[in-house]
């Protein structure tokens, strides 16, 4: 067995992982694209640079856990597995959106994929996602509710009100906090203080740890420790990520808070390049198979393009929907 | 040294004297317990204000209504002259006026429960099985019931469970329903209305108790953000089925940051139902509907309003529509409109109005949003003149709205500016006098039908 699968995946099953990953990439640059062509409007957070986080963690659920997170939220609802014809519709704001084109790229959802969202406020989500664990377990559901927040929601209050209930109660919930190391323009040095950003969770009673996130399998092995403490101990469970994001926080960052050299030095540790490398090299998989995903995503995201740009419109009437049920 | 009933809340003006600890004869000092007194909210504990014998026990065990400040008992207290003692004890059961000593209500010589029971008959109503129950109680039946009936109601806020509740509503439930569905939360309301919003897009149905209002600003963000618009920006995927409830608006003499009006902040966004009841009776039949309701629901109870008293249906199918008002009383000269304790404030103006030859209709609007806008319409088109009262601020709110619709759907049919009798706006003072100049009074009501019926 190789040292760095110690979880033992299949060849088949790495595959399909590097597969969602590459799939979030493609996906991504084509929205960076679209939005470039104005055809996809407002705020645009790309994932581009965290896809190990994403399907490290989706290595570990189990398909009836729940996922929820902030605005940054393409490549979670992908890895989900929401067709990404509803996910493009939704940032074109068209019809066949997965919100009907009336979310945005910071609003998207999927009860079937128990993906809860999708929210546009700063660490809000992670009193949400407490409760859908809550749900859980008043339910005596078998689930754990996966809760993603960045580093930037660390340093909000509520955050610290949800660990303490979290733990309090005994709540199934994994807190995985993607520090891509900037809250928008502002570098973690100097927002939050004191030491690593897990820490904080744990003097409420939650273990925890800070993994690298930009390598897949260790996103993986640590993700199926917690799931395994979790269901173990009742108890809540804190990672964090130790992750980058190669691209602006929104598609109007100028990026002036940090320098080229530093992207250019993150990108030698580009999470798809990475994982692709070894599945090359440790794995002994053809390259001819990896290309052939590849060509496959393309195509899909070609599909997806045009899908997303010939989606009509939502009706007007739909101004007037939805807002009570 | 005299032993008077103490004032133990904010808004007791009777007690009831649960038990004795001491008897006549014994010596006590300062702090020691002399009493049980049970109060609106809690039962609580009466020390002796000095070292002495107790001479005299004027009030027997088991005296329920006791005005505050009614002597209780004798305390002989060394260098002083024992005081006259009154001839006999005072009887069990004392009797006080049933509507208290309270300003708001001693006015009242119109009881909302006969008011009811004319809506009632007017309607035609089915039969139900009735009994006198404060609003209070009503209340925590409507909880008990609903919760009985569905396993995925439960009830989460500061207080609810142990200590039974700041002001009572959910006294009882925790031992009814255990500790897995009548949750005691820490002080973190943002924290914790988050949870209930999450537990609620997962198919829960959460009560989630404020304990004031006032401590809902903490989790605004949650309410606004999160429980009203995620139905819509889900593109109807996920709706939150909460109800948000605990008392709104000022109580008696709490100040600033306790005695605030939220209905305008609230019926400002799309996605939040409002209701607020101004009586024991639709109070059930609201909460109830309210909690059935799939949409996120900012009910607003009024602590003035906890221990009123009207005949409450005993069915567990009894409900009250969501936007429905009712037309408490009915006439024909001017359009009379409030809601929660506002009502109650118009019918204390009601004797002087009805003096002056006019006869109003008045509506208690119950549901804010949705309003029950055919029946504002259809009453102002019959009467021509229009009052709102509010206890909220008057600038940019819901009576302002209120106004803009009336206007704008009956403008034809007005024969006099619309009033509007609003909260003063200025953040609510301490002292008593300026407290009741705060809020919208009788006298300002009465001023206002005067002046749209062009009555010097």
């Amino acid at each position: 067995m190789n040292k760095k699968n110690k979880n033992n995946f299949t060849n088949d099953q790495l595959l399909k992982f590097y597969e969602k990953m590459f799939l979030i990439r493609k996906f991504e640059e084509k929205a960076a694209q679209l939005y470039g062509a104005g055809k996809i409007g407002g705020f645009c957070h790309l994932y581009i640079g965290q896809e190990a986080v994403v399907i490290g963690i989706l290595s570990s659920i189990n398909s009836e856990d729940t996922v929820i997170t902030a605005y940054r939220d393409h490549g979670h609802i992908l890895a989900r597995g929401v067709d990404p014809k509803l996910v493009m519709s939704e940032l074109t704001g068209r019809k066949d959106g997965i919100s009907k084109g009336k979310g945005g790229s910071m609003h998207m959802f999927s009860k079937a994929n128990r993906f809860y969202g999708g929210h546009g406020i700063v660490g809000a989500q992670v009193p949400l996602g407490v409760g859908i664990g809550f749900a859980h377990k008043y339910r005596n559901e078998k689930k754990i509710s996966r809760v993603y927040l960045g580093d930037g929601a660390m340093s909000n209050g509520q955050v610290f009100e949800a660990f303490n209930l979290a733990s309090l109660w005994e709540l199934p919930v994994l807190f995985i906090i993607e520090n891509n190391k900037y809250g928008m323009g502002t570098s973690i040095g100097r927002s939050a203080a004191g030491g690593e950003l897990f820490e904080r969770a744990t003097v409420f009673g939650i273990k925890g740890e800070k993994v690298d996130g930009m390598n897949f399998f260790n996103v993986s092995e640590s993700a199926i420790r917690a799931r395994e403490y979790i269901e173990k101990n009742s108890k809540p469970y804190i990672i964090e990520m130790d992750t980058y994001r190669f691209r602006g926080h929104s598609m109007s960052d100028p990026g002036l808070y940090r320098t080229k050299d530093e992207v250019n030095k993150m990108k030698e540790i580009d999470p798809v390049l990475m994982m692709k490398e070894t599945l090359l090299n440790d794995y002994k998989i053809q390259e001819d198979t990896i290309k052939d995903i590849e060509s496959d995503i393309k195509k899909q995201i070609k599909d997806v393009e045009k899908f997303s740009l010939e989606s009509p419109l939502p009706d007007l009437k739909e101004l007037y929907t939805e807002v009570y049920l | 040294m005299k032993i008077l009933l103490p004032a133990l809340s904010p808004t007791m003006e009777t007690g009831n004297l649960v038990k004795w600890l001491v008897k006549e004869g014994d010596i006590v000092v300062s702090g020691d317990i002399l009493a049980e007194i049970e109060t609106d909210k809690a039962t609580m504990e009466l020390e002796s204000p000095d070292d002495g014998k107790v001479e005299k026990i004027l009030v027997k065990e088991g005296t329920e209504n006791i005005s505050v400040n009614t002597e209780i008992a004798l305390l002989k207290v060394d260098g002083e002259e024992i005081e006259e003692i009154p001839e006999k004890p005072i009887e069990k059961s004392l009797q006080v006026s049933s509507n208290g000593s309270d300003p708001l209500t001693t006015e009242v010589n119109i009881s909302m429960n006969s008011l009811l029971n004319q809506t009632k008959e007017n309607s035609g109503e089915k039969n139900w099985s009735e009994k006198e129950i404060s609003m209070r109680e009503a209340l925590n039946q409507a909880i008990e019931e609903e919760m009985k009936l569905d396993k995925d109601v439960f009830l989460l806020g500061e207080e609810v469970a142990e200590y039974d509740g700041a002001y009572k509503v959910t006294q009882g439930l925790l031992d009814k329903f255990g500790s897995k569905r009548v949750l005691d939360t820490p002080i973190s309301e943002h924290g914790f209305t988050g949870l209930a919003i999450g537990a609620a897009m997962a198919g829960l149905k959460p009560i989630c108790e404020f304990m004031t209002f006032n401590f809902s600003m903490q989790a605004i963000d949650q309410i606004v953000n999160s429980a009203a618009k995620s139905l819509y920006m889900s593109g109807g995927e996920i709706n939150v089925p909460i109800v948000f409830r605990g008392p709104n608006g000022a109580a008696a003499r709490v100040g600033a940051q306790h005695s605030q009006c939220f209905i305008s902040w609230f019926s400002h966004i799309p996605g939040l139902i409002v209701i607020a009841p101004s009586n024991a009776r639709d109070a059930k039949g609201l909460l109830k509907s309210s909690i059935r309701n799939p949409n996120p629901v900012i009910f607003l109870e009024h602590e003035l309003l906890y221990k009123e008293k009207t005949n409450v249906p005993e069915e567990n199918d009894f409900l009250i529509p969501i936007g429905k008002g009712n037309l408490i009383k009915d006439g024909k000269d001017v359009t009379i409109i409030g809601f929660s304790m506002t009502v109650q404030r118009i019918l204390n103006a009601l004797p002087s109005i009805e003096k002056l030859g006019i006869s109003p209709d008045i509506i208690d609007l119950r549901s804010i949003k949705p309003l029950d806008e055919e029946l504002i319409y259809k009453s102002v088109k019959k009467t021509n003149r229009v009052v709102i009262v509010e206890d909220g601020f008057g600038s940019t709110s819901f009576g302002s709205h209120l106004s803009y619709l009336i206007q704008s759907n009956c403008f034809d049919f007005l024969d006099s500016e619309i009033i509007k009798v609003s909260g003063k706006d200025v953040p609510m003072p301490y002292a008593e006098n300026l407290e009741k100049l705060a809020l919208p009074n009788t006298d300002e009501i009465i001023s206002a039908v005067k002046k749209v019926s062009y009555i010097n």
